[in-house]
C-alpha cells in the first residue's frame, strides 16, 4: 500500500459520474440504513421529540450511533452539554477516517471537499476507500454514497416516527449484519500481503479490549490508531 | 410539527461537533508534512480501522454471526462482489438464527 501512494499528490476528479456511482453502489447498504432509521424514528417519538425535530436531527447530524445514544439521554430538563459532548466523543472516530482519505482529497477544491466530508460515515468512508483501493479516483463518490445513505436515514426517520411501534426489529431479518458483511468484503480488498498481518492483529486485539472496557465507539479509534502506528513504526525500523 | 428552541440548539450543537470530527482529519493532515513515514502510516489506516469495526461486533454476534462473517469473507474473496457478499451474509445469519432460535 505505501508503494501505490505516490510521493506526488494523487490525481483526483470530482464529477457527476462519481456522485452517481457512489449513489448507485451504496443503495444496498442504504436499505439497511433505512431499516435502522425506522427504529430511530420510533425511539425518537417515544423520547418525545416532535416529528420535525427527529427529521432535523437526522438531516443535520447524520450520524446513527450518536443519535441512538443521545435518545437515551433525552430526559427533562435536557442535559444539553452532556448530549453534545457525548455526540462529539462517539464521532471522534471520523477524525481517523478523514485522515486516511486525505491523500486522495488533498487536491480537491475546498467547497467539494468540505461538502463531501459532511457525508462521511463508517459506511460511506469504507465504500469510498474501496473505490480508491481499486484505483478509481473520483472524489465525488463519497458525496454520492453519503447522499444515498442520508436519503435512507432521513426518510426512515420520518416513516418510523409516523408508523410508531409497528416497526420490526431489523435484527430479526439479519439486517444488522449488512454493515458487517460490507465491512468484511471491503476488508478483503484491503489485504495486501503478510506485512498487514501484525498491524491487523494489533488492531483487532486493541479494538476487542477497548470494546469491553470503554463505552461508545472508542474501540474503532483506538484499534485503528494502534494497528496503523505499529505498521508505520515497523516499516520505519 | 414544532421545534422547541432548546431542542433546536441541541441539534445544532450536535451537528456542529459532528461536522468538526468529519472535517478535522483532512485539516490536521494538511498541517503535517506528508513525509514517507506519514504516508506509510496513512496507508495502514483503512485496513486497521475496518478490522476494528468488524472484529468486536463479530465476536458479539454469536455463532450464527461468525459463520455468516466467514461466508461473506469467502464470497468476497472469490467473487469480489460487494452486493453478493452482503446478500450471502444476511441470508446466512438469518438462517442461522432461525435454526438456533
Amino acid at each position: 500500500m505505501p508503494d501505490d501512494l505516490k510521493p506526488e499528490p494523487t490525481e483526483i476528479e470530482f464529477s457527476r459520474a462519481g456522485i452517481l456511482a457512489g449513489f448507485r453502489l451504496s443503495l444496498p447498504v442504504a436499505l439497511s440504513v433505512f431499516a435502522y432509521g425506522l427504529v430511530f424514528g420510533v425511539l425518537a417519538r417515544q423520547a418525545n421529540l416532535s416529528l420535525l425535530e427527529a427529521v432535523l436531527m437526522s438531516v443535520l447530524v447524520n450520524a446513527g450511533a450518536a443519535q441512538f445514544t443521545v435518545l437515551g439521554l433525552w430526559t427533562h430538563p435536557l442535559p444539553v452539554l452532556t448530549i453534545i459532548l457525548t455526540t462529539f466523543i462517539i464521532n471522534l472516530r471520523h477524525i481517523l477516517m478523514g485522515a486516511s482519505i486525505y491523500p486522495y482529497f488533498r487536491k480537491l477544491k475546498a467547497l467539494p471537499r468540505n461538502l463531501s466530508l459532511f457525508y462521511l460515515s463508517d459506511e460511506s468512508w469504507a465504500l469510498t476507500m474501496g473505490q480508491f483501493q481499486q484505483g478509481k479516483r473520483n472524489g465525488a463518490f463519497l458525496l454520492g454514497s453519503g447522499l444515498a445513505l442520508a436519503v435512507g436515514w432521513v426518510g426512515a426517520a420520518a416513516v418510523g416516527y409516523l408508523l410508531g411501534s409497528v416497526v420490526d426489529d431489523p435484527r430479526r431479518w439479519g439486517l444488522d449484519f449488512a454493515f458487517l458483511a460490507v465491512f468484511i468484503a471491503l476488508l478483503v480488498a484491503q489485504w495486501k500481503g503478510r506485512k498487514d498481518a501484525l498491524p491487523w492483529i494489533v488492531a483487532a486485539v486493541v479494538a476487542v479490549a477497548a470494546s469491553y472496557w470503554l463505552p461508545g465507539k472508542w474501540y474503532i479509534l483506538l484499534g485503528g490508531l494502534a494497528g496503523s502506528l505499529v505498521g508505520a513504526w515497523r516499516n520505519d525500523s | 410539527m414544532t421545534v422547541n428552541f432548546e431542542v433546536l440548539l441541541i441539534i445544532l450543537g450536535m451537528a456542529l461537533v459532528t461536522y468538526a470530527t468529519r472535517w478535522a482529519g483532512p485539516w490536521l493532515m494538511s498541517r503535517v508534512k506528508l513525509s514517507r513515514r506519514v504516508e506509510i502510516w496513512l496507508g495502514y489506516l483503512p485496513g486497521t480501522i475496518l478490522i476494528s469495526l468488524v472484529v468486536p461486533d463479530l465476536l458479539k454476534s454469536g455463532l450464527a454471526g461468525i459463520v455468516a462473517g466467514f461466508a461473506s469473507l469467502v464470497v468476497a474473496r472469490l467473487s469480489g462482489n460487494l452486493f453478493l457478499a452482503l446478500l450471502v451474509g444476511i441470508i446466512t445469519v438469518w438462517a442461522g438464527r432461525s435454526l438456533v432460535g
